[in-house]
Order: C-alpha cells, then sequence, then structure tokens
C-alpha cells in the first residue's frame, strides 16, 4: 500500500475515532459523558497504553451495566503537552460538550491546572497519571482524586533499600520541573531521616526533554559519588543509561531510580539495561495474581498486546470513576466526592481505595531489581509495595493539605 | 566542586562532540537560508526523518560496518530528495511571496512532517544498537569515553571542509556562493535558479538528514526531536551569522563548549545561559559572528502593494455591525461561545499588536510572545503576591510590557529583517527560559495558578464585555495613530529608510515608539489571557506563542488593519474544530490548511477580500 493511500486511510480513521461511542442499548437513554485530557503527541509511549487501558474499561462497564445504569461515554483529547491549552479544552469540554466528570493528566503541570479548573468549575477530577505530591496536599482542593502513587510513596518505596546500602555520597539527577524538583527533595529528606551520616554532593538538573547526555554524565561522575538517584523517564533515561553505561557511570556505584521498571520504558532499553537499579516498575509477565491475569487475559483478548503501566492507569482510572459515578447514581459533584472518599474498587493490581484525608489512592507500585537476559531488561526480587503501607500519619497530611480541602 | 584536569579534558570532548552535532544540522539550515532566504522551520523535521529511517534502515541492513555506515549514508540520501520534493511541490510556488509567508509554509510542512512520521512509524520511541565496530569505550585520562563520540568529533571539521571544497572548488559552489551575495544577478546571467535551488535545498536537507542518522546510537529516536533541535540549530546559525557555513561551525564550538562547562557550574540554567550567549553576540555583533549585512532585499520583508487608506462608508457601516453584533451577544449566546469570544478578542489584540510593528512598522518581531507572556506574569504576580484588583493588575501588565520592549527595542532598532527577527527571538527566548528556570518566582513549568478575577468581573458575561471594551478601544488607538502623521513617517520608513531619512524623520526613534506601544498592547493582551485562564505558563512566552500571532496575521492579511481580526476569528476556528474532531490527524489538517492558504492565498483572507473588492 502506498503512503498516500495509507495516509487517507488514516484520516478516515482517525476522524471515526475522536468520541468512543458505544452502541446505546436503549435510544433514549442519554449517556453520561467523561472528559478525557491527556499529553497523547507529547508522551505517546505512555499514553497509548494508557488510551488503551481506559477503553478497555469503557467497553467493560457498557457491557455489564445495570438496568438502571446510564450508558458511559468518553471524549478525549490531546492537551498538547501545555496546562494553558488544557484549562482551554477543559473549559470547552464542561460548557460546550457537557461533561460531567473529568479525568486524565500525565505531566505535574498539567495536572495541577486540571486541578485547579475543577475546583474553580466545581467538577470532580480524577487524576490519572500526575504524580507531584502538591496535588493532593499544598495544591489538594476537594475536587481531585488520584489514582497512581504520589512522589512520596514512590520515594518511599525506594528509600528503605536505599539507606540499607552503605553507600555515603549521593548525587541526583531529575528534570528541572514540578515532578524532579519534588521527587529530589523527597528523596534527600527521606533518606537523610533514616541515614543522617549521608551527604548529597551534586545535582543535574536538565530541562525537560533537553538532555545532552554526554556531558551531563561526565558532570555527575566528577563528583565522585558513591550512589546516583535518578527520575529521568522516557526517552532522556535511555540515552543517559546508554552514556552512563559507555562511560562506566554506573560501574561500583548504586543507582535508585523512580519508574524505570515501567516495561514502556525497560522494553525500549534492550541490551543497555543496566543491572542491579533498584527500580519501581510494572513487572507484568511474573505477576500472577486473579486480578492481574485477568486484566492481562483481557487486555490481550481486545488488543493482542501486553499491557503496559500505562494500560494499569488507564484502566483503574476509568473504572474508579465510572464505579464512583454508579455508586452514587448520579453525577452530582457533591455525591460523588462522598462516594469517592473511602471508595474501594479492584485494579488489576488488587483492591485499592481512595483515602478520605488526602483523596490519594492506595494503588501501589512493585519494586526491584532490574537485570538483563538475552538482550532483554526485566525486574527480579521484585515485591508489591502497596499503597496503604507508604502513607505518611494524618498529621503529617493536614499540615501539608488546605483545610476547606477536606470538607 | 574540585574539577580534575581529567574532568576538563574529557568535559571538552564531550563538548566538541555537541559542537559537531549542532555544526552538522545547523550547516544545511545556512546554506538554505543563504540561497533561498527561507527560514525554514521543518529543518529540524527532516533530521527528525534521517534518523527514524537510519533506524529502519540500519535493521534492514546486516548488522556489519558496512551495513551501519551504508544505512546512515542511504537515510541521508533519501531524506535529501525528499527535501527537494518539498521544494518542488511547495516552496517552489511562494519564492516571490514576503518572507514571512514563507515562514509559515515551512511550520504547515513542519506539522505535516510530524503527523506522517507518527503515521509511518509509531509513537514507540525507538533506540537503536550501537555502532557495529565503535561499542566500546577508550580509556582517557582516567575516564571512559566511547569511541562513537570521537567519530561525532571529527564529523564536524570533515564536513566543513568537503563544503568548504565544494564552495571553493566546485562550479556549483561559485554559483551557490554567487547566489547568497545576489541571486537576482545570478539569474540575469543565465543561471538555472530552479536547479539551483533544488541542488541547494538537496544538500540542506541531507545534511540535517545525516546529522539526525548520526545520532541514532547516542539517542533515542522519537517524534519530539524535530522542535527540541529546532532552537538550538537557530541559535547556532544566528551567532555564526546567517549563510556563513564557517561561522555555524564557530558558533557551535562556542554554544557546544558553553554547554559542557555550564553544565558543571550552573546545572540549573542551562536554557538562560544558551538564550543569553545570543543576545550578546547579537547586540554586538548584529549580524552574527561571520555574517554580513543583508545583501539588498528583494521585495522588502512583506511586500505590500496597496497602501492602507481608511476604510469606504460601507466598510464602515459593516464593521459598526459587528460591533453591535457583539455588543448582543452575550444576550443570545451562552456561556461557552461567550469563552470562546474572548479568546478570539484576546487573541486579535495580541495579533493586532504584533501587526501594528509588523504590517505598519515593518519590523518582523519573531518574539512578540515576550509581552504576551511578560503581561501575563505581571498579572499573575500583581494579584497573587500584592493581591491588586483587576483593572490595576492590567494596568500593570501593559506598564511591565511597555518598560521591557524599552529595553529590547532600543537594541532591535539597529538592525533589520531577518536579524531583527532573530534578535527579537533571542529576547522572548531569555524571557521564557527565566520562566522556566526561576522557579521560586515564577513556579517553573506549574506556572502560576489559582488567579481570580475582582468581583465586578468575576461572571463570563461581565468579563466578556471588560475584554471587549479593551479591545475595541485599543484597536482604535491603533488604528488612529496608522493615519496620524506617526503612523505616516511610520509606513514610509518601511518602504524606503534611505528616503524617509532624507526626509528629516528619525527612522529609529520612530521605530521605538512603534515597538512600545505595540509591546504595551501585547501586554495587555497577555495580562487580559491570565485571568481568562485563571493562570499563567511559560508557554505563553514560547515561540509557539509567537508564530501564533504571526499565523494569525498572515491568514488574516498583512496589507489590512482588520487582518488580525479576521485572522483571530478563522484561526481560532479552525484550530479548535481540527482539534477537537479530528484526534491524532490535527497536525496533518492543520498542517496541510496553512500550507493551502500559503499557495492559494499569500494575501492573507482580509487582504483577498480587498482585493476582490478593489477589482
Amino acid at each position: 500500500m502506498n503512503l498516500r493511500a495509507r495516509l487517507l486511510m488514516f484520516i478516515a480513521a482517525s476522524s471515526a475515532m475522536a468520541t468512543v461511542a458505544v452502541p446505546s442499548q436503549a435510544a433514549d437513554e442519554k449517556p453520561i459523558l467523561i472528559g478525557e485530557i491527556n499529553s497523547y503527541a507529547a508522551l505517546p509511549q505512555f499514553t497509548t497504553p494508557y488510551r488503551m487501558g481506559w477503553e478497555l474499561a469503557v467497553e467493560e462497564a457498557n457491557a455489564s451495566r445495570g438496568p438502571n445504569d446510564r450508558p458511559i461515554e468518553v471524549t478525549s483529547r490531546d492537551d498538547s503537552g501545555k496546562p494553558d491549552e488544557t484549562i482551554l479544552i477543559a473549559n470547552e469540554m464542561l460548557n460546550d460538550q457537557h461533561i460531567e466528570v473529568l479525568t486524565g493528566g500525565f505531566l505535574s503541570n498539567i495536572g495541577l491546572a486540571m486541578s485547579d479548573f475543577a475546583l474553580r468549575s466545581k467538577i470532580v477530577f480524577v487524576a490519572a497519571e500526575p504524580l507531584t505530591d502538591k496535588l493532593i496536599w499544598e495544591k489538594g482542593n476537594r475536587y481531585t482524586f488520584r489514582v497512581v502513587p504520589s512522589t512520596y510513596m514512590q520515594v518511599k518505596m525506594v528509600v528503605d533499600q536505599a539507606a540499607k546500602l552503605p553507600a555515603r555520597r549521593w548525587a541526583t539527577i531529575a528534570d528541572n520541573y514540578e515532578l524532579g524538583q519534588v521527587g529530589v527533595a523527597q528523596f534527600k529528606e527521606q533518606l537523610k531521616a533514616q541515614r543522617p551520616d549521608v551527604e548529597f554532593v551534586g545535582e543535574q538538573w536538565p530541562a525537560l526533554g533537553k538532555l545532552e547526555a554526554g556531558s551531563t554524565v561526565e558532570a555527575l561522575a566528577a563528583v565522585k559519588p558513591d550512589a546516583i538517584f535518578n527520575m529521568l523517564f522516557g526517552a532522556e533515561l535511555n540515552r543517559f543509561v546508554r552514556e552512563g553505561n559507555q562511560r562506566d557511570l554506573f560501574t561500583g556505584r548504586d543507582v535508585v531510580s523512580l519508574q524505570t521498571g515501567y516495561p514502556e520504558y525497560l522494553d525500549a532499553m534492550k541490551a543497555e539495561t543496566p543491572k542491579g537499579w533498584i527500580v519501581t516498575g510494572y513487572p507484568w509477565e511474573q505477576i500472577h495474581t486473579p486480578e492481574q491475569d485477568a486484566f492481562v487475559a483481557a487486555y490481550r483478548k481486545k488488543y493482542n498486546d501486553y499491557p503496559r503501566y500505562g494500560s494499569v492507569v488507564g484502566y483503574t482510572t476509568m473504572k474508579a470513576t465510572i464505579e464512583a459515578i454508579r455508586k452514587a447514581g448520579s453525577t452530582d459533584p457533591e455525591k460523588l466526592i462522598s462516594t469517592l472518599r473511602g471508595m474501594e474498587v479492584t485494579s488489576p493490581f488488587g483492591p485499592i481505595m481512595f483515602r478520605p484525608q488526602d483523596q490519594q489512592s492506595t494503588l501501589g507500585l512493585y519494586v526491584g531489581k532490574l537485570d538483563m537476559k538475552d538482550g532483554r531488561g526485566f525486574m527480579t526480587d521484585w515485591k508489591y509495595a502497596s499503597g496503604k503501607d507508604l502513607q505518611p500519619s494524618d498529621d503529617f497530611v493536614k499540615a501539608r493539605r488546605p483545610a476547606e480541602a477536606s470538607k | 566542586m574540585s574539577l580534575g584536569i581529567g574532568d576538563v579534558l574529557v568535559q571538552l570532548l564531550n563538548g566538541l562532540s555537541y559542537s559537531s552535532f549542532l555544526f552538522l544540522v545547523a550547516a544545511g539550515l545556512s546554506v538554505i537560508f543563504g540561497v533561498t532566504r527561507i527560514i525554514n522551520l521543518a529543518h529540524g523535521s527532516f533530521y527528525m526523518l534521517g534518523a527514524y529511517l537510519a533506524v529502519s534502515l540500519t535493521t534492514l541492513f546486516p548488522p556489519t560496518v558496512i551495513g551501519f555506515w551504508g544505512g546512515i549514508v542511504c537515510a541521508a540520501l533519501v531524506i535529501g530528495l525528499v527535501g527537494v520534493l518539498v521544494e518542488t511541490l511547495v516552496l517552489r510556488r511562494i519564492y516571490e511571496a514576503p518572507e514571512l509567508v514563507q515562514l509559515l509554509a515551512t511550520f504547515g510542512i513542519l506539522l505535516v512532517i510530524q503527523n506522517v512520521t507518527l503515521k509511518i512509524w509509531g509513537t514507540e520511541e525507538l533506540f537503536a544498537p550501537r555502532a557495529p565496530g565503535l561499542t566500546g569505550s577508550l580509556r582517557l585520562f582516567g575516564r571512559s569515553f566511547p569511541e562513537y563520540h570521537l567519530v561525532l568529533i571529527l564529523m564536524g571539521p570533515v564536513v566543513l571542509g568537503l563544503l568548504w571544497l565544494l564552495s571553493y572548488r566546485t562550479r556549483w559552489g561559485v554559483l551557490i556562493r554567487a547566489a547568497t551575495q545576489d541571486r537576482d544577478m545570478v539569474g540575469a546571467l543565465g543561471v538555472n535558479d530552479r536547479v539551483l535551488f533544488q541542488v541547494v535545498f538537496f544538500l540542506g536537507t541531507m545534511l540535517a538528514a545525516f546529522a539526525g542518522a548520526l545520532r541514532i546510537p547516542v539517542d533515542t529516536i522519537n517524534l519530539q526531536m524535530d522542535l527540541s533541535v529546532l532552537t538550538e540549530t537557530f541559535v547556532v546559525v544566528v551567532v555564526g551569522g546567517m549563510g556563513s557555513v564557517l561561522g555555524a561551525y564557530l558558533a557551535a564550538l562556542l554554544i557546544g563548549l558553553l554547554h559542557a562547562f555550564g553544565i558543571m557550574i550552573f546545572p540549573k540554567i542551562t536554557l538562560v545561559l544558551m538564550s543569553l550567549v545570543m543576545a550578546v553576540v547579537l547586540v554586538f555583533r548584529p549580524y552574527g559572528l561571520l555574517g554580513k549585512p543583508e545583501g539588498a532585499a528583494r521585495k522588502g520583508i512583506l511586500a505590500i502593494e496597496l497602501p492602507i487608506k481608511p476604510g469606504s462608508l460601507s466598510f464602515n457601516v459593516f464593521w459598526l455591525g459587528v460591533l453591535v453584533v457583539l455588543l448582543v451577544a452575550p444576550m443570545v449566546v451562552g456561556s461557552y461561545l461567550q469563552t470562546v469570544l474572548i479568546e478570539i478578542l484576546i487573541l486579535a489584540l495580541y495579533a493586532a499588536s504584533l501587526h501594528f510593528v509588523l504590517g505598519i512598522g515593518g519590523l518582523p518581531s519573531l518574539g512578540h510572545a515576550a509581552y504576551f507572556g511578560l503581561g501575563a506574569y505581571a498579572v499573575a504576580l500583581a494579584t497573587s503576591l500584592l493581591g491588586v484588583p483587576t483593572l490595576t493588575s492590567l494596568t500593570i501588565a501593559a506598564f511591565a510590557a511597555v518598560v521591557a520592549a524599552a529595553i529590547f527595542g532600543w537594541f532591535c532598532i539597529r538592525l533589520s529583517g531577518i536579524y531583527l527577527a532573530m534578535l527579537t527571538l533571542a529576547f522572548a527566548q531569555i524571557m521564557w527560559s527565566i520562566a522556566l528556570q526561576w522557579v521560586d518566582l515564577t513556579g517553573g513549568d506549574n506556572g502560576i495558578l489559582g488567579l481570580y478575577r475582582s468581583p465586578a468581573f468575576a461572571s463570563i458575561t461581565a468579563y466578556y464585555y471588560l475584554v471587549l471594551s479593551i479591545c475595541f478601544i485599543a484597536v482604535l488607538i491603533m488604528r488612529h495613530l496608522v493615519f496620524a502623521p506617526f503612523g505616516y513617517a511610520l509606513r514610509a520608513a518601511r518602504d524606503s529608510v534611505l528616503r524617509t531619512e532624507a526626509l528629516g524623520i528619525d527612522v529609529r526613534l520612530h521605530r521605538w515608539i512603534a515597538l512600545i506601544i505595540s509591546g504595551g498592547f501585547g501586554g495587555l493582551a497577555g495580562g487580559l489571557q491570565a485571568l481568562q485562564k485563571g493562570g499563567a505558563f511559560p508557554d505563553g512566552l514560547s515561540v509557539s506563542q509567537s508564530i501564533d500571532a504571526l499565523v494569525v496575521i498572515l491568514i488574516g492579511g498583512v496589507q489590512t488593519l482588520v487582518g488580525p481580526i479576521v485572522g483571530a476569528a478563522a484561526y481560532f476556528g479552525v484550530k479548535t474544530e481540527i482539534m477537537r474532531y479530528l484526534g491524532d490527524s490535527w497536525q496533518l489538517v492543520l498542517g496541510l490548511t496553512i500550507i493551502l492558504l500559503v499557495v492559494l492565498f499569500p494575501q492573507g483572507i482580509a487582504g483577498f477580500v480587498k482585493q476582490r473588492a478593489a477589482r
């Protein structure tokens, strides 16, 4: 097939899929419209499986709906990676298309903008992937709920193992934006609390998406750290790892790295996979719980592909949102808020709950070490870190979260 | 931090490797600009295509040394041919159009290529294996240094040498150099400039693709690489001097080394450093390190045939009607359409303020976002830190933008044409990188959120009327100035600086004042936008924000005063509708729309109507 024909086909196909419509069982029933916004163009490696995940959840929900449940329809848009564009789209979804709940988000800065929009417009926002702690604490509000583990939780998953390492001189590398800044600060604070003798000897802060790997690796090596804490992900992570491998940055050094075990990032590293890194991730092929098996089977059946971490996030976010709407029997924001607070839902990782204290879900993540065989990376020595065990004290939360956010 | 001599030497090599890469991309852009005078925004796209194709080819070919380098070279050659195709299909038709129209066309090409790449290679990022034969590392100064980087370091001087041989030892080189100096004269001497342009385009895009292909063993290949390389490339080309290949090499060295050592000393402000270098170089050497002043401009930056005259009676009645419709609109339409109208009005004000310097003053500003974003941040900071009411904060926004425009403008008025465009871009980039990297003040990527308007303007309808009245008054003021002696002097200077100066008019002073006025209104638009969105974000200062204003003006038409208003409505409408219904393909459709508009209606919508009416 020539390029032109392929292009025409794609144009036709994509214009047909702007909204994921559902064959309606009763034509007179008005579907519930959920608005979904995410960085599809900017971060496709994560958001493509993410979209496949939530589409699966919508399909399941519509297939299993009871006589009193209205069908679910989702309108989904790309945020162009820009907060102001996101607000514009959210506004259009709310005032023109009349969505009843808002979901989505990947980048932390966009998540914060969506959460501010939710507060302003009094609409419930179920955040999928923005990781920053501010979303539930300092800038938290009543309307915002979050599914994925916060930066605090992710750091807490790895910090115990980091504290057990003999390393005393640490260096950090993270993108100079919300997630990186919060993550590094959290890591320093939590590690210092357990190990007052460690010192942080160097920091690298590449601008998001602008990592010049060679010079950065060398600058890290120049401070001669014993261990490195990394928060790069996606394309930058791969570049960093290859340069680091070739320049022996990681030999004789321990590395703690958030998110590196996600299949969407790990699979791209292939033979470069650095052995022994302590990472958070999703070793889907090795997990065998009833929930996980069911999810993988359903996902494979629909897409003939294996799930990535994004698929789990998309699926769980949409599933939780729909279940909340059905349990509340309404899309009234006040009813939804009181339903979601403390609500339990079954995720591919097992049952999770939205904490009433800060509206954060207790979804966890897998922590383990990286290894490589036959040019493919995988996680070993992994265990599930449940979100329930990773929470700070209620006083800690109270001191950070605005009082009116918990009303 | 104590640095050993080994650290410094290895970092020097890293800087050289990065410089080589920058040079390879920049050289192609510089060659293309030198001959065709086209600012090719799609240059980064060819770089990206080269990388993608190289990954496919090197996986297809056997994993040997020959297979790898064969794949790299084939990818570069094929993409070079794609460049020729683009030149023939699109750019050839618009060589006579104003330069900014050409710039817009290349922006459309960028969007199309981005989407086509997505369709062909998918969203997954690609990571090629290490280069066969060069997988290891050398021990240098007690450090491991990847062998492949040594090849990259050498590649810069090698390509520079080859380009020099081509320029000074071949007939084509003579023609290319001649065309760089005076294209019309080369044509008059009987050289077929069609073929010449094709060759130049082939050379330029091939170099870009070659640079991209060389990156695959060190870089992941993804859909964001076209834009991420573009700004750096522009910095290099401008600092080196547009059209000068040797200058591009020197600039690449400067930027590459600065970056490598900057990372060790100021890891948090790498972006600011680069824009700062560009601004400093342009202030002291306005034409770049080795650039020469632009030769005789073919047609001025904007070809304007019909002088702007006050509208006829029917024209005025029509726009009065539009105003009446806008005044009664909130009684008829719902809150969503009101916010759409607010967005369009703000965009129109922003574009009109740029039009004032660009269309009337003939100063091609590529950094108008500086004022827009500054206005937004001024409002955000004044509201969140000082708690001032809405109208006061808007005044502060306009004032802040006026001050910034006075400072930037003072440097800019000494330049013209493409160098002016680049200096304005450099200033905007400095503002943008400060907004991104001065996290404590600006919130970095998060921007400043949670702004609320004073109670009087809290409702959408009330704010709509505020925006409408401010935009209306601002546009009237600018219109008044255009037909005042000040405006005539400005327009005279646009059409001929020499004659205007001979008349005793201080051209620089007039331009400076025009820039200040335009900056103030731009800042006002930014302030209004911040209050509309409830926040200020770094994107308000970004290149794409500047390009938005250009697109609006060019769609509407440069030659008319209502162009920005018509353009704002058309652009906003098309963009939101396309994005809404086309999902993944919006870039493709928007890109094709822009290209078609540019090729079919180079004079814009309002310009087209005006021309038809004049017949």
